[in-house]
This record gives structure tokens, sequence and C-alpha cells, in this order.
């Protein structure tokens, strides 16, 4: 036997046989407005690029089918995805007539259902790979350096995003700063002030249930609402207080969301630290006493980087959940890539959502894979341990 | 005996169906945080059938994910699915990274405007809790009570209704309740593509700067899925502590 099927290969096949057969490949529109028709990927692309999606989705297919090595399925998923990448910028080309600035060409659900087929099989083979931290930080860069390039190089620059983007090149970055801005700067603040608030809980039993309890229930508050909540004293506080307007401060705007992404940051901070110092093994800190530590010099030397995995996973939550959270901002005037969601969502124009949403996804996972590695090599292996 | 933290659930939850019913009651508490001639009680709709619809999106959704991503977890277990399971783990982690707000935009070009997109986009992201603690109930049974059922003859089927499914059955629990909290909380983004929640009444007072609208409506969520979790959690302890009788 040794030609056995593989079952997730039976399933990616046929999502990439619907996806390349029967589903549009991309969507032509008129202009930015009208209703889109649907091109089939023989009418999307020109011949040769046809062939060659064609031939690599097929060789993938073959490749997944078959019970081959993780490394050869990882391989031929990423030439089949670069070749989808590239494809759907030639499709661009080839289906906008010459000189027409407002025909607006952009991938259509057979390009997303081959994209997540062909995605399903790269995810598996990496997960069977299991590459160390390194290797998978070193995998990110290569991917986002494609994407990278393929932007730089202009090959996308007739896609319907890219030309939304094109419009809105100036506020696309402020709104990408602001982003950022708001998720990694809060992170920072929750961080400075979540650790010592958790090491005060973990010396201080009853400070812990009580702040702990605070801190969950801001969690229950919606999103939406918390950020609107503040507005009202953050307005006090610029009107009454003396240089509190200079520095930024307002009702509106990057502050309130500023304060909201703190809030909603504190408990995983507070919590995972607390966990992590009770997690200290009991001879470790009687050995430090033993050897006649202070109590600061125990927290510094022995409880702190013991617990630093616990208190970085928590520092993974927040980011993550930030920078989904960050796009809510925009609903109060704070900015970031949530503006383009939401115009898009209120203009009915997906291009527009994908502008804000895409940016997005890609720093929440690009954020979750470095976060992950680092986590993974700040723990001390005790497999490893055991076994050497 | 109710001790405290049970009667202050109870007081809690009767302001709750207080407010819901008679909301101008308590037109004096928030009358400070309106302006002169702003309403200070949601006006454009009734808060009691906005609760029920809130509630009934984030139910009909839940029991939707449950279902599916407790026959996912089942599947992927069996050893007819093993072959999924790494594959499933890294999905699961890879799909929490995704803001809920980016599922719900990226579903309304494909599902129009309302409920639908919100429904989507909430089952969709309740799968990924639930899924995931169903992986660790049952991939994380003790090999001896596993060995001992097949040992007394039990078939797979017996095996998973019997042992396994009420063995981790705590732990789906707990998914299932984080799923529900996690979805309480985002189904009031869903007004913003014209879904019926308690979002409505928060982004109206977003728009016409009625800070009372914000309090009330995100009060409200805030209450209701504090007394949530803790009901689920109250029904898992029980459940546990007879199961283990």
């Amino acid at each position: 036997m040794q030609f056995r099927v593989d079952k997730l290969g039976v399933i990616i096949a046929a999502l990439a046989a619907y996806g390349a057969l029967l589903a549009p490949f991309a969507t032509f529109r008129a202009n930015r407005i009208v209703a889109g028709e649907a091109r089939s990927i023989g009418e999307a692309l020109p011949s040769a690029w046809t062939v060659v999606v064609l031939l690599l989705v097929t060789a993938t297919v073959v490749v997944a089918v078959l019970k081959t090595p993780s490394r050869l399925r990882l391989g031929t998923a990423f030439a089949a995805i670069a070749a989808l990448a590239l494809g759907i910028g030639a499709a661009a080309g080839h289906l906008t007539p010459p000189e027409n600035a407002y025909a607006r060409v952009s991938p259509a659900s057979g390009f997303w259902i081959l994209l997540f087929a062909l995605g399903l099989l790269a995810a598996d083979a990496l997960t069977r790979l299991r590459p160390s931290p390194l290797v998978r930080v070193l995998f990110l860069s290569a991917v986002l350096g494609f994407i990278a390039a393929v932007l730089t190089s202009g090959t996308w620059d007739g896609l319907s995003l890219l030309k939304e983007y094109a419009s809105r090149a100036d506020t696309f970055w402020a709104e990408a700063g602001k982003h950022v801005t708001l998720a990694l700067g809060s992170l920072a603040a929750a961080t400075i002030v979540g650790i010592p608030l958790g090491i005060l809980c973990h010396r201080v039993a009853r400070l812990r249930d009580g702040l702990l309890g605070v801190l969950n229930a801001i969690q229950t508050i919606p999103s939406i609402a918390l950020f609107g909540i503040l507005i009202a004293p953050l307005g006090w506080i610029a009107v009454h207080v003396p240089g509190a307007a200079a520095i930024g401060i307002r009702g509106i705007g990057t502050a309130p969301a500023f304060v909201a992404l703190f809030l909603y940051s504190l408990l995983p901070v507070v919590a995972n630290t607390v966990v992590g110092l009770a997690g200290v093994p009991r001879e470790a800190n009687d050995a430090a006493r033993g050897i006649g530590m202070t109590d600061f010099q125990r927290l510094v030397g022995i409880e702190f980087p013991l617990a630093f995995p616990v208190i970085l996973t928590g520092i993974r939550i927040v980011l993550v959940q930030n920078i989904g959270l960050a796009t809510i901002a925009a609903l109060i005037g704070g900015g970031g890539f949530g503006v383009f969601v939401f115009q898009g969502v209120g203009q009915t124009a997906m291009d527009l959502v994908l502008l804000g949403a895409v940016p997005t996804v890609l720093l929440a996972f690009t954020a979750a894979i470095v976060l992950d590695a680092l986590i993974e090599t700040a723990t001390p292996n005790r497999n490893r341990v055991q076994s050497a | 005996m109710l001790r405290l933290p049970t009667l202050f659930r109870l007081f809690a939850f009767a302001v709750l169906v207080a407010f819901l019913i008679q909301p101008q009651w308590f037109e004096p508490l928030l009358r400070p945080l309106v302006q002169e001639n702003a309403p200070a009680i949601y006006n454009q709709g009734s808060l009691l059938q906005l609760t029920l619809l809130h509630l009934r999106t984030v139910a009909i959704a839940t029991a939707c994910a449950t279902v599916v991503a407790l026959a996912l977890a089942i599947l992927v277990t069996r050893r007819s699915g093993a072959e999924f399971l790494p594959l499933s783990r890294s999905l699961v982690n890879i799909g929490q990274t995704f803001p809920p707000v980016a599922v719900l935009a990226l579903a309304v070009p494909i599902f129009g405007f309302g409920e639908k997109p919100t429904l989507i986009a909430l089952f969709l992201y309740g799968l990924l809790p639930i899924f995931e603690n169903a992986l660790t109930g049952l991939t994380t049974l003790p090999p001896s009570i596993m060995e001992a059922a097949r040992g007394t003859g039990m078939t797979g089927r017996q095996r998973l209704m019997k042992i396994e499914l009420p063995l981790a059955m705590p732990v789906i629990l707990a998914g299932i309740r984080l799923s529900v909290v996690i979805s309480l909380a985002t189904a009031t983004i869903g007004s913003t593509v014209a879904a019926r929640t308690l979002g409505e009444v928060i982004i109206a007072g977003l728009q016409s700067n009625n800070l009372a609208f914000v309090v009330q409506g995100g009060l409200i969520v805030a209450v209701l899925a504090v007394l949530i979790h803790d009901a689920l959690q109250a029904a898992e302890r029980s459940l546990g502590s007879r199961m283990g009788r």
C-alpha cells in the first residue's frame, strides 16, 4: 500500500476543484458602484497564466491527495499561492480595457476558495513540520517580504483594493500609524501599570480578589460602550485640568480609545502576573531565602524570571486583542483601520472594508506569531531537561 | 441558605428586569448625564424588545456553534479523523487572531445588512473557544479510564457517550460559557451593520452625543454578561458535583 489517500487532501482537492472550475475567479465592474460581472479563471487570466495557475493547482492537489512528505506539500502549496497572487494581478491588467480608469477588477469567490484550500494545506504541512520559533519568524518574514515585493512591484496596482488605496494613500498611513500607536501604546501603559499591580496582588491577598473582580467587570462592558462612556470624564478633564488639553486629552478621538484599550489590557497583564508569580516553585523561593537574598533581590532575580513566560502570554493576549479592538476606535473618532472598515460598511464598498480589515488581520497575525515564538523561547523546555 | 453573592446577583437581576420593563423609574438617575432637553431614556424602541432580540441572536449563534464545534471535535478525536487533529489546533489559533469587527465587516458584502452577517460572525467567532475546549477535554482523558472502558468491551460509540463526553463535559461547558460572554459583547458591534441588538442604543448615544444612552446600553449588556456567566458557572458546578457523587 504505497499510495494511500490523505483525507485532508481529498477535502482540499474538492475545494480546489470547485474554486478553480465552478466558482468565478474575478469580478469585473464597469465602475466603482455598479454590480459586478463574474469571470471564470479562463476568461479572467491571459491564456499563459491560466495554464500556469491551473498546472500548479493541479500539481498541489495531486501532492495533497497522495500521502507525501510535509516539505513537498508546503513547497507546492506556496508555489501555487504565489502563482495565484501574481495571477490575480495579471487578471486586473487583462480584464481592464486600455485607458479605462473607472473599471474595477477584484478577486471573486473562486480566488478566495483556492487561496483558502492552499492555505489549509500549507498550514497543515507547517503544523506537522513543527518548526522552531526562529524558523517560524523567518517564515513569516519571507511571506511578508513576498507581499511587500508584490505590492511595490505594482503587480496588484490594477486591482480594485489597490485603487481604493491609491486614492487614500496619505490617510491610509496616518490611520495605520494611529492604529499601531493605539494598540502598542495602550499595551505599553498596561504593562507598566499592570506588572507592579500584579506583584502587589501577589503579595497582598486581600487586594487580589477585589482588584481582579473590578478588572473582570470592566471586561464585560462591550467595547463600543466603554469607548463611549469614557468620552464624558475625559471631556471633563480636558476642560478642567490645566494642561490636559494641550497634551491631546479630549472627549472624543484618540484619548478615550486609548484609555478604553488600556483598561481592557489590564486584566490579562495583572492576572497573568499573579498566576506566574504563584507558579514559582516554593523550593526556589526557599533556596533564595536560604542564601540570604532580600525580598527585592528575590523578586528581580528569582520570581520575575520564572514568571516571565506566563506574563508574556498575558501580553500576547492583550496585543492581539488590542489590534482587533482598535478598529472600534473609529466609531468615536479615534482613527485607525476601523475608519476604512466602517466607511466601507456604510458605502457597501467591499474593497474599502478589505482595505481596513486585511491590514488589521495581518497585523494581529504577525503579532501572534512573533509573540508565540518569543514565549516558546522564554519558556524553559522541561521535556528537554528531563530527557538530557 | 442564600449567601451574600447570590443575594447580590438576585438584586442585580431584579434591577435589570425593572429597568427593562419600567425604564422611566430610573430616569432621575440618568438625567444628570444628558443636556437639558435631551431624552435620558432610549426612546427609539423598546429596551426590553432589544434585549430579547440581543439574547436571541446570541442564543441562536451559540447553539449552532456548540453543535458544529462539538461534532467537529468528536470527529477529529476519533481514529478515522486523527489526520485533521494537528490542523484543527492551528486553525483555532489562527482563527482567534481574527478581530470580530473584521469577521463582521467581511460578512456584510456576502450576506447583506441586518441580522445575518451578525449571526454568521458570532457563530464563526463562537466556534473557536468551544472547539478548543472540547478538543482539550477529549484529548486529556485519563488513559487508565479509557483502557478500562476498552477492557470492559465497550464499543467506540458507548465509550464516547458514556465515558468521554461526560468526563469532558465540564471543560466543554466552560468553553460554551466563554463563547456566550464574548458573543454578548460582540453582538453590540452587529448594530453597526443594522442588526437589532442593544448596540443600537449605544450607537444612537454615540451619534447624538447622549451619554445616558451609551451608559444604559453598555450596562444592560455588562449586567447580562455577568449574570449569564455566573448562572452557567453555577450550572457547571452543580453538574460537576452530581457527576462526582
